[in-house]
């Protein structure tokens, strides 16, 4: 398949790839958000343990 | 039946169970996703009206129907703790709210980037429109009350009325395009007879939601495992480490 091709999209690249990337920015942003959700909580649950 | 009930909805032992989980959710969920998005971009051939444009439907469809079952899980959720004062169940309710916000706000803006090119418009005051749009407001208003409140207790009681209330707007979201006129095409996966999309254009859209839905499972557990722990702060299972 030829990449150039592929990349224009039939000439609506514009509007999937910024979809596709879009989608791709909220679910890593979640990914982290996630993530340092329960990583501030694990950290201040070990301080207070440890103030004990 | 009950005591092995107490046992799973306990603090600790939910702690530990959704850490053990989470990495069988995260895993299949990033292969799933990415299968999809290479399945939808490069293998289902392009549609005889939209062209390589109904592409966006393997991110938005998705993202959709995440963004509904988020919130009736979050509803449930918030129920079975109003009624059998579950903590846990209110947490988790909490805990899926901003997963669900984002899904909602990815199904608006993908939708929006995809009626560009098909209607000629970002945006029109349509009925699935506006209660999609109406259901982002739902779940920031959820958590705008729930921070509204020091005690969690009354943050969690208050938020889960809004939220069970709110569950009305979900079969609004779905049956929109069947009672009003709208610009946005009818269901053509969700129909009780046959699909009328065709099959090698239907098998990403189902993986990527299986995706999509592993991915909630993901991240729930994760920002439970945080919420668990904001509330046992006090908790002697805490103190003697985690």
């Amino acid at each position: 398949m030829d990449l150039q091709e592929f990349l224009r999209m039939g000439g609506y690249a514009g509007y999937v790839w910024t979809a596709y990337g879009l989608t791709a920015v909220v679910l890593l942003m979640n990914w982290l958000g996630a993530r340092r959700c329960e990583a501030d909580e694990q950290a201040s649950a070990r301080r207070r343990s440890s103030a004990d | 039946m009950w005591t092995w009930f107490h046992k799973f909805a306990s603090p600790p032992h939910a702690y530990r169970l959704l850490g053990n989980l989470a990495p069988w959710f995260g895993w299949p969920a990033l292969a799933l996703i990415l299968l999809a998005a290479w399945w939808g971009l490069v293998k289902a051939p392009a549609d005889y009206q939209q062209g390589d444009a109904f592409r966006i439907l393997y991110v938005h469809a998705p993202s959709a129907w995440m963004s509904m079952f988020i919130y009736v899980a979050m509803a449930v959720a918030a129920g079975v703790g109003l009624i059998w004062r579950i903590k846990l169940a209110h947490a988790a309710a909490a805990a899926s709210a901003p997963i669900g916000a984002s899904f909602t706000f990815l199904a608006l803006a993908t939708g929006s980037i995809w009626g560009k090119p098909m209607w000629g418009t970002w945006w029109v005051w349509d009925a699935r429109l506006t209660s999609e749009l109406i259901l982002l407001f739902l779940y920031l208003g959820y958590m705008a009350l729930r921070s509204s409140f020091d005690d969690p207790q009354r943050a969690d009681r208050a938020s889960a009325v809004l939220a069970i209330v709110g569950v009305i707007n979900v079969p609004i979201i779905h049956y929109s395009v069947e009672w009003w006129t709208t610009l946005h095409q009818p269901a053509s996966v969700t129909k009780l007879d046959k699909p009328s999309i065709a099959i090698e254009m239907l098998i990403p859209l189902f993986i990527m939601i299986v995706g999509f839905q592993l991915y909630y499972g993901w991240a729930v557990s994760r920002r439970l495992r945080g919420e668990i722990l904001r509330r046992e702060r006090n908790a002697t299972w805490l103190k003697e480490g985690i």
